[in-house]
């Protein structure tokens, strides 16, 4: 079941989510999304997770935490949206992602802040 | 009527009338579920726990014994709590001596607003006895034939 | 041997559904003493207790066991009906088999052998069970209020009104508490103060209020009744019996740059101060932090000017003794302290503010005078961004708190439509995660601020503010819309989660009244008993049980006056007749007993036994005065040679207990 992955590999339980948006209100990278974070939430909860994996819009998020640091109820949607890229990769028959690949996948405009932070993370 | 399954603990929780007592009427109210091996005695105050109690419980075959009390500070009486707190450090200490396993008997504060508190403390408790395994029956002497 | 009587209720599905009752019945009705076993689908209705009642009579029961919901529910209906048989009411015993086992097992054999277990338990506790009465103690004619906002203020007029003695303790230097910096009050826009002031003037001239303003209760002893309290009044350095509130010394202290902790610290006040023009008592303070003559023992202009000669630099606290038969709890809330919510920029802005800062500054009385400018430069500010919720509905520990603050979707929509009643031109915005106004006429308060000022109402949180040239940039979003705003705000006005007052933590220790995790104190009952605590003679006023508006604040002070006026018009109290009691024969007089117990009930008397051969022999024993002692059993542990047992928690009826149980 894919939502138990996502729920195993984040830690998250998106039922914890009361709809404040702080997370969209905190996003910098809003405008660059396909879906916005209280979105990802709340597809993940309602097991939508297939569209999320299709869409170009996880990789934009930036890893920034700033929603993971708002968000008042600790629902932690930055920490998703990493689960939803790691299904993705795990889909692949790959647990990491390859120097080589990084390039590709990323997005031509996107900052090196993101690299960075996207390291970052395995830090936490 | 007997139940024919294997085997589960006998576990005496003591709750004193003003917090734990009522913190286990909360967790009813919530019907949060624990297993029915716990049963529990009220007593006025977790101060008036007499070890030897403890001990007879012990003698009749109880698998463990957890005392239930208000929070330091919280007491009905004021001070209660802190003689039953010493107490129980001392008689654990010498059922430790007995051979008792020191994971059969505990202390716990528990208020009447932390009904989740109990019964996630008794969950763990019958969790902690049952992993111990069957409890030795201390002697009671003065019953001996 | 006991001719008991068994009653197994149904508790309609409550209990039937998960325990087999005509088993309970029929097991129980195989142990040892048992006359009559029966079950009953509610035997607390009135025909339940008929059907105890007759029972009695029928079999000359000698003990009952109810197994039925908690003690604590029921265990007085059914010492009554005992009672009303001629059954001492101290031979019941309830098993408790709702709360702690139909409700918490869902397997019906599993529940039903627990049940049965419970049933031998209190079967085998009421063999030992022995006839107890109740004796009585005086009741002091004189009710305590902690608190003195308009909680304490009503609570104490309802009392006095019925004719009984009452005091006030306010640890501020007046009385008013948090609604007298309020401008106006929802839903009817009505002046706080108009409304509250009278009500403080009434409290003063009442012959029946004492109010001890500037003190703060110290100790608390007794039990309901009889408490004994210690009031600290700290010492003002004003002869509060001269002191006439002409307020010259105000004027003339050079020590002009104290914070105004009644503007909260938006202007300054001077070391010598009246908090407000209304203050009662109206008497000046000398704040002992500021005040260079307290300090270094250089001024005196304030004992110059006095005309009164009511300027006392040498005046100590007093400590003053009281007696009280009831207390009530009023001690109200404060806002969270806002510094940690660093992504509003509380602390980098002075015009980020706090609801009850923006009230102060709308308020005629306040630092603007009540024209709404912005802190840092004293302009009119254009676009106002109101944030909900800030602190409140978060998931607890350092986030916030957990709870629904209830008052400020109605504060912060009277606060954007009063904006937009005196300033047209601004625009006012109001991020919110979900409007509650469930209130009379709240919801159409609420809705007028939309339709009928046209208050932008967004559904969705800010994420961030952050000043830069003198503009507050609100990046947030409209989960409705589904965008990310930008806004270019001059002020933004947090609405702060409330808390308990820090003082009400010791206090609850001192009243040994229980609290939740948030502060709050805690209810007898949440449906049934809400404004007494589960402490006999402690009742709860406002908003230190729960975060409250006015009107309900003042129903519940209403709700807490009339049960302390029910409590005063006893003459005596019955005692709870569960005391303590030494042998005699066995006690040492070694003082154990009389060390550990807490309320002093235990002394000791020289008595003459009778010895071998015709002797007399005088000893040390101890005896329990059973009206101080309230049964707590900390001396029956503490005895070392057994002497001392509590009545209805003997050592052998609870041994019996643990046999039944371990069996």
């Amino acid at each position: 079941m894919l939502m138990d992955t996502i729920a195993a590999i984040s830690g998250v339980n998106p039922r914890k989510c009361m709809r404040c948006g702080k997370c969209s209100g905190s996003c910098p990278a809003y405008d660059e999304m396909e879906y916005h974070p209280h979105q990802f939430v709340s597809m993940v909860e309602s097991g939508r997770i297939e569209e999320l994996m299709a869409s170009k819009g996880i990789y934009t998020c930036l890893s920034c935490f700033a929603c993971i640091e708002r968000c008042p109820r600790s629902v932690e949607p930055a920490r998703l949206i990493e689960a939803v890229r790691l299904a993705v990769i795990r889909q692949q028959g790959k647990n990491h992602l390859t120097p080589e690949q990084i390039p590709q996948l990323l997005d031509e405009d996107l900052p090196q802040q993101a690299i960075t932070s996207a390291f970052r993370k395995y830090k936490r | 009527m007997q139940v024919n399954k294997e085997w589960t603990p006998t576990i005496v929780a003591f709750c004193c009338n003003w917090c734990s007592y009522a913190g286990a009427d909360l967790s009813g109210t919530n019907r949060l579920q624990y297993p029915a091996n716990v049963k529990i005695i009220r007593i006025p105050c977790s101060c008036r726990l007499n070890p030897m109690f403890i001990l007879r419980a012990f003698q009749r075959g109880a698998d463990g014994v957890i005392l239930c009390g208000c929070h330091p500070g919280d007491c009905h009486y004021t001070t209660g709590n802190y003689y039953a707190r010493r107490r129980m450090t001392l008689l654990f200490s010498m059922l430790e001596y007995l051979g008792i396993e020191r994971e059969r008997t505990r202390v716990e504060w528990v208020s009447a607003a932390e009904g989740a508190k109990f019964a996630a403390t008794m969950n763990d408790f019958v969790k902690t006895v049952t992993a111990l395994g069957e409890n030795k029956r201390l002697e009671d002497l003065r019953c001996k034939e | 041997m006991q001719k008991i009587g068994v009653f197994v209720c149904w508790c309609g599905s409550n209990i039937a559904a998960t325990v087999d009752v005509e088993a309970v019945s029929q097991a129980l009705a195989q142990e040892p003493g048992v006359v009559f076993s029966t079950n009953y689908q509610y035997m607390c209705s009135q025909t339940g207790q008929d059907l105890i009642r007759d029972k009695i009579k029928e079999y000359g029961l000698t003990g009952v066991v109810v197994c039925s919901c908690s003690p604590r529910m029921h265990e007085n209906t059914f010492r009554k009906t005992c009672e009303k048989a001629g059954l001492n009411p101290y031979m019941v015993e309830i098993a408790n088999i709702r709360e702690q086992c139909s409700w918490i097992h869902k397997d019906k054999a599993e529940a039903t052998e627990k049940a049965i277990i419970l049933g031998r338990a209190a079967i085998a506790k009421v063999q030992l069970n022995a006839p107890l009465q109740a004796g009585t103690s005086p009741v002091k004619k004189r009710a305590l209020v902690i608190g003195g906002g308009i909680a304490g203020i009503q609570t104490a007029l309802d009392i006095a009104d019925a004719g009984f003695q009452v005091d006030i303790v306010e640890k501020k230097p007046t009385i008013g508490g948090k609604m007298t910096q309020i401008d106006k009050t929802f839903p009817t826009l009505d002046c706080a103060a108009c409304i509250l002031t009278p009500k403080m003037v009434d409290c003063a001239q009442n012959e029946n209020i004492h109010i001890y303003a500037y003190s703060e209760v110290e100790a608390v002893k007794g039990f309901v009744g009889n408490f004994k309290v210690t009031i600290r009044k700290k010492a003002r350095f004003v002869d509060t019996t001269k002191c006439t509130g002409c307020g010259l010394c105000t004027e003339k202290c050079p020590q002009k740059k104290v914070p105004n902790e009644f503007n909260l610290g938006l202007d300054n006040r001077r070391a010598i101060y009246i908090p407000f023009a209304q203050a009662v008592p109206k008497v000046a303070t000398i704040d002992p932090d500021y005040c260079n003559m307290l300090k270094n023992g250089k001024c005196g202009v304030c004992a110059k000017v006095c005309g009164a000669n009511a300027i006392d630099y040498k005046q100590q606290d007093e400590l003053i003794e009281e007696e009280y038969g009831a207390i009530v709890a009023a001690t109200g809330f404060n806002p969270i302290d806002l510094s940690k919510f660093n992504e509003f920029g509380y602390s980098q802005s002075p015009d980020v503010v706090s609801s009850l800062e923006f009230e102060r500054l709308m308020n005629a009385a306040g630092p603007t005078g009540g024209t709404l400018l912005r802190p840092s430069d004293g302009k009119h500010p254009h676009t106002i961004v109101f944030v909900q919720c800030v602190g409140s509905r978060c998931d607890g520990g350092e986030k916030g708190k957990p709870y629904c603050s209830k008052i400020c979707c109605m504060y912060t929509a009277k606060h954007a439509m009063l904006c937009r009643e005196k300033y047209p031109d601004t625009d006012v915005y109001v991020f919110y995660i979900d409007v509650r106004t469930p209130g009379k006429n709240f919801d159409e308060f609420y809705r007028r601020a939309v339709e009928e000022y046209g208050v932008h109402y967004i559904k969705g949180m800010v994420g961030k503010v952050v000043p830069e040239n003198g503009k507050l940039k609100v990046q947030a979003s409209d989960l409705l819309d589904n965008r990310q705003l930008h806004i270019d705000a001059d002020m933004v006005v947090l609405a702060a989660a409330i808390e308990p007052d820090k003082s009400a933590r010791p206090l609850a220790t001192m009243l040994t009244a229980s609290m939740d995790t948030n502060d709050f104190f805690t209810e007898a009952h949440p449906k049934l008993r809400p404004v007494e605590s589960p402490t006999a003679g402690i009742f709860l006023s406002g908003a230190c049980q729960g975060p409250k508006d006015i009107p309900e604040t003042v129903a519940q002070a209403g709700a807490a006056a009339s049960k302390v006026i029910g409590l005063l018009s006893k003459d005596h109290l019955l005692c709870n007749p569960c005391t303590a009691q030494p042998d005699e024969m066995m006690c040492n007089g070694c003082s154990s007993c009389e060390k550990v117990c807490p309320y002093g009930a235990i002394t000791y008397i020289d008595k003459e036994f009778r010895g071998p051969n015709r002797t007399t022999l005088l000893r040390r024993v101890a005896q329990v005065n059973p009206a101080v002692c309230q049964g707590c059993g900390a001396c029956t542990v503490a005895c070392m040679s057994g002497a001392m047992d509590l009545k209805g928690f003997s050592n052998r009826q609870i041994m019996a207990e643990v046999d039944a149980i371990c069996k």
